[in-house]
């Protein structure tokens, strides 16, 4: 007998009943249900008899059993809803300070994540505009090299996509694309630079690019046809026709196939113009490099595979082929994988070597789930305001609980009510916090200039609904506790005596709950506060050569002699040189160095520079001198001025710097082959690289024609746009074409730095967010602190206590909970940027206890201003008249 | 007359809470049909049924005392009602009047 009694039915099976059945029939049913369950135990076993239960428990659910949806209950019980928005709209009347503390702060709190969700929103909806989207696919390329990590490539090597069309069958289509095609184009006089891809036909089977004139089938076949975007073709022949005309670039001619839509803006592919990707393979005629295996720089291969594809069949396909031609690489090694299109904007981080960058804007999934956390903790912080608020004036609505309970009001319809009031404010908020949005949104599309390309953050049905979701979640949130703290009131306790009742039994709960909150608003701060100051760090940071009033201009395939001709005549300009790359920015180019005999051959950064280089940046020289030479062809170099660290890697005459001169590398990179150099100078370690970057071996080598070219102009102005626009005009004169693309050393390296900087825009905003909120909520517990305790301090006073010891006794809790909130968050802060974030950057500056406690005192600051106003104003109150009244 | 007309099952039903007099509950039922029909008789289609038939009008319930092998709830016992009864009387007479129309003789040839 007592083992039978060891068997229940599983509680949640049981729950589930009690959840769907309606009301009336939940006993009669559970009850046979339950006899059955017994039955079974003794005949056939617990577990079955536990199975059977679960089976039956689903079976019952029918259309007869089934309860209908709360939901619909509060709609038919509408007399309800009406008495608890009216309840709840005196309720938010009576407390004007509460209510709009509550909804402001909500506001604020939920004005971020209006921003994060339209972020989100538009981030989705890329490439969202393809009809066949859902099975498009590109191929990434992860390379593995000898010694290195392996590294995971966007771009695909040509052949590899003809081994997919030729070799992999459950492919419906293979279109290949080819980065940077790149011109001026020419009709009749008119001049125009074009970018765009050299695009396979297969393209327009693939995406979903509508052709408005052409035949989108033949358009990209022959070699020399381009298929210009409406704007493009508007631009270049005006309102006729574009279709079959000719336009030049430099030397050829090629024929306008196609007029297309434009690419929408929510495209990770963004062109003005297609251009036969058999034309790519014609101009690279004979360059064995154009398809080798290796080559997977600038060629992207997207496939469309059939519905219900057999993606692991064409991944082991894929895995056979890069088999097969790795065979033949002694060094490298290339496999192939698969990329949903959905997830290349949203998606892994992946390189993308090539001059102007990878294609269509990227956002690593962590970094918005980073964001989302920021925004989360902001919004709970809000929330905490609201339930903190609510219980601690909950003595104010016992009554009004104890009546709907004892008229007959059950747990669940109290909670209903209390969230339904939770979501109306919420929804109040909304309306707020909308407005905040729309304040907020040109910032955030200016907080970086990447932005503004990246999304619009355009109001759209979909976003709307979402806020609006958005808005009732957060309303559930914040009206949870306090639903599941008022529905536990007894109606007896209630009605009896209110102030019998334990009105601070959850004062622990709301402590800590303030307690959190401080802690993630110091930690905000002091997060901001230090990410300030080594930013600025980094913009000031000692490169080892000088950066002021140098303005770089980029002479986009000109040949420099005229501007320099006429820079040179300029007062204002005091000293000119010539520079393939503006280094420090993030831009690198090298090659591989050897020295002596040995087969030891190590990556060396380098930049062409000509002679006037060195002296207008200021580089510090230890031995040697500049170059001497001024080679006109890469052919000719022979010199190189290399810094310490070279001698250090190379070991070249035990680091001397003195004895290094003379000693002679060889140096090789896609131009130059095994070229023999003289080392003629060595100059001091400097910054090639971001600041997060260690210094390496780095060379110079002379400037030649050949090379591209950047101009440094030292500038001494009194008005620095004024001789800029000077500069620009005559840039017109010279190149009347491109647009003039200048920029000065220093701002170059904030820009390179941008990162930094919105980041620390994006956390100094929500800093000031949670100090703001943190502050309503302690505001209104201050003020509700003191409110209760009013007779309590004018019997204080009669009884001889002073307004400092009065203050101090109503501020001394609030201080605590702030010290131990500023234990815990300070060294917090300081372990994670020591040691997480500095970590990356080798040459960074100590966290200093000034920015750590510069936050602090901030906070401090607020808190002590809204304490002491409400305790002192409380202090103040004459006894006489607080005692007197009831 | 809505509800007079009874399904077979319906009737098998009502014909066991009226043999149950006292006892007639959902697993009584159950059991009770299954000893007689022979058939199984699955608790849900019972359930389902008595639903129908009090909806009709034809059957009453009310709950009983609780019992410790239902977990602590109560029976719902079922009563026919006048309406009930009157059907049950009924479908039986149309039953009896075809039956009396059946000549002897055709069962005795086949």
């Amino acid at each position: 007998m007592k083992e039978q009694r060891q068997h229940h039915p599983p509680a949640w099976a049981q729950r589930f009943v009690a959840w769907y059945c309606k009301p009336e029939l939940l006993e009669d049913l559970s009850g046979d249900l339950h006899e059955y369950f017994e039955r079974n135990v003794a005949s056939i076993g617990p577990r079955r008899a536990k199975l059977i239960y679960i089976i039956d428990a689903f079976k019952f659910f029918r259309s007869y059993t089934v309860r209908k949806p709360t939901f619909l209950n509060l709609l038919i019980n509408y007399l309800m809803i009406g008495s608890y928005i009216k309840t709840s709209g005196r309720n938010l009347l009576r407390n004007k300070l509460f209510s709009s503390l509550n909804i402001v702060s909500l506001a604020i709190s939920m004005s971020v994540g209006l921003l994060l969700i339209a972020f989100v929103l538009d981030l989705r909806s890329y490439d969202r505009f393809h009809k066949n989207g859902e099975r498009i696919y590109r191929i990434t390329s992860v390379e593995t090299s000898n010694r290195e990590q392996s590294s995971k490539f966007a771009s695909a090597s040509i052949k590899s996509g003809k081994l997919i069309r030729e070799q992999v069958a459950g492919i419906e289509e293979v279109a290949m694309l080819r980065k940077d095609f790149s011109g001026d184009a020419q009709v009749d006089d008119k001049i125009l630079p074009i970018k765009g891809f050299w695009a396979e036909p297969s393209l327009f089977s693939v995406f979903s690019f509508p052709m408005l004139e052409g035949n989108p089938e033949t358009a990209l076949r022959d070699p020399f046809s381009i298929v210009l975007t409406e704007t493009a073709a508007k631009k270049l022949f005006g309102n006729p026709s574009a279709l079959g005309k000719v336009i030049w670039f430099d030397t050829l001619d090629y024929q306008v196939t196609g007029i297309m839509k434009d690419v929408p803006f929510f495209s990770h592919l963004s062109f003005e113009a297609l251009v036969s990707f058999s034309t790519a393979e014609q101009n690279n005629k004979g360059d064995q490099q154009f398809e080798a295996w290796t080559n997977t720089g600038s060629n992207y291969v997207y496939l469309l595979l059939p519905e219900n594809a057999n993606q692991a069949s064409i991944q082991a396909q894929l895995d056979a082929i890069a088999k097969q031609e790795n065979l033949a690489e002694a060094n490298t090694k290339i496999q192939l994988e698969l990329l949903p299109l959905h997830k290349i904007v949203v998606g892994e981080n992946l390189r993308d070597l090539s001059p102007s960058g990878p294609v269509g804007p990227h956002m690593p999934p962590l970094a918005l789930w980073i964001l989302g956390g920021l925004a989360f903790v902001v919004l709970l912080s809000a929330c905490f305001n609201y339930t903190n608020l609510s219980i601690a004036r909950a003595m104010r609505r016992f009554r009004e609980i104890g009546l709907r309970k004892a008229i007959g009001a059950q747990k669940s319809q109290v909670r209903v009510q209390f969230l339904a009031e939770a979501v109306m404010i919420s929804l109040a908020a909304l309306l707020l916090s909308f407005l905040l949005f729309l304040i907020l949104r040109p910032q955030l599309l200016n907080i970086a200039p990447e932005m503004q390309h990246m999304v619009k953050l355009q109001l759209t049905p979909a976003m709307v609904a979402a806020f609006i979701l958005f808005s009732v979640m957060v309303g559930v949130v914040a009206g949870f506790l306090p639903a599941l703290f008022f529905s536990k009131i007894s109606p007896i306790h209630a009605l009896g005596n209110a102030s019998s009742v334990k009105g601070f039994k959850h004062l622990s709960l709301r402590r800590a709950l303030v307690l959190i909150q401080y802690t993630v608003t110091l930690i905000f701060i002091t997060t901001t506060a230090i990410g300030y100051v080594q930013y600025k760090n980094i913009l000031a940071f000692n490169l080892g050569f000088n950066t002021e009033n140098i303005l770089n201009i980029n002479l986009q395939g000109n040949q420099p002699d005229a501007l320099l001709k006429e820079l040179s005549e300029m007062p204002e300009v005091t000293a000119l040189s010539r520079s393939l790359i503006v280094t420090a920015v993030g831009n690198a180019w090298g090659g591989m160095m050897k020295y002596g005999n040995s087969r030891d051959s190590a990556l060396v950064l380098t930049n062409h520079v000509d002679e006037n280089y060195l002296p207008l940046h200021g580089y510090t020289l230890l031995a040697g001198g500049n170059f001497i030479a001024r080679p006109t062809t890469s052919q000719a170099i022979n010199e190189v001025i290399v810094n310490e660290q070279v001698l250090k890697r190379f070991n070249i005459a035990k680091g001397d710097p003195e004895k290094a001169v003379g000693e002679e590398i060889t140096f090789s990179n896609f131009k130059l082959h095994g070229r023999k150099m003289t080392i003629v100078g060595v100059m001091q370690d400097f910054h090639y690289g971001k600041v997060d970057n260690l210094i390496g071996p780095t060379a110079f080598m002379p400037w030649t024609p050949e090379d591209r070219t950047i101009i440094n102009a030292k500038i001494q102005s009194a008005d620095l746009l004024a001789t800029l626009a000077k500069i620009e005009s005559t840039w017109k004169k010279i190149d009347r074409v491109h647009p003039f693309e200048a920029e000065f050393y220093d701002e170059a390296i904030e820009a390179a730095y941008s990162e930094f900087s919105s980041m620390i825009k994006i956390i100094g905003f929500l800093a000031f967010l949670a100090i703001s909120i943190a502050s309503m909520g302690l505001f209104g517990m201050v003020v509700f602190t003191t409110e209760t305790r009013l007779k309590e301090i004018g019997i204080r006073k009669v009884m001889g206590a002073s307004s400092g010891s009065l203050v101090f006794l109503l501020s001394r809790g609030f201080l605590m909970l702030l010290s131990i909130s500023a234990l815990i968050a300070l060294p917090i802060t300081y372990v994670f940027f020591e040691s997480v974030v500095l970590r990356k950057f080798p040459y960074h500056t100590p966290v200093q206890i000034a920015e750590l406690l510069v936050g602090l005192l901030a906070v401090l600051l607020i808190a002590f201003l809204m304490i002491g106003s409400q305790t002192l104003k409380a202090a103040r109150s004459n006894p006489v008249e607080v005692l007197k009244s009831v | 007359m809505k509800g007079t007309n009874l399904g077979e099952f319906e009737e098998l039903v009502l014909l066991s809470v009226a043999a149950l007099m006292e006892e007639a509950y959902s697993v009584a039922i159950c059991d009770e049909l299954s000893n007689h029909t022979g058939r199984t008789v699955k608790l849900g289609v019972v359930h389902a049924v008595l639903n129908r038939l009090e909806e009709k009008g034809l059957l009453n319930s009310e709950l009983g005392e609780a019992t410790k092998a239902r977990g602590g709830k109560r029976k719902r016992f079922y009563q026919l009602t006048v309406a009930g009864k009157a059907a049950l009387i009924n479908a039986k007479s149309i039953r009896d009047q075809l039956w009396d129309r059946i000549p002897p003789f055709t069962w005795i040839s086949t």
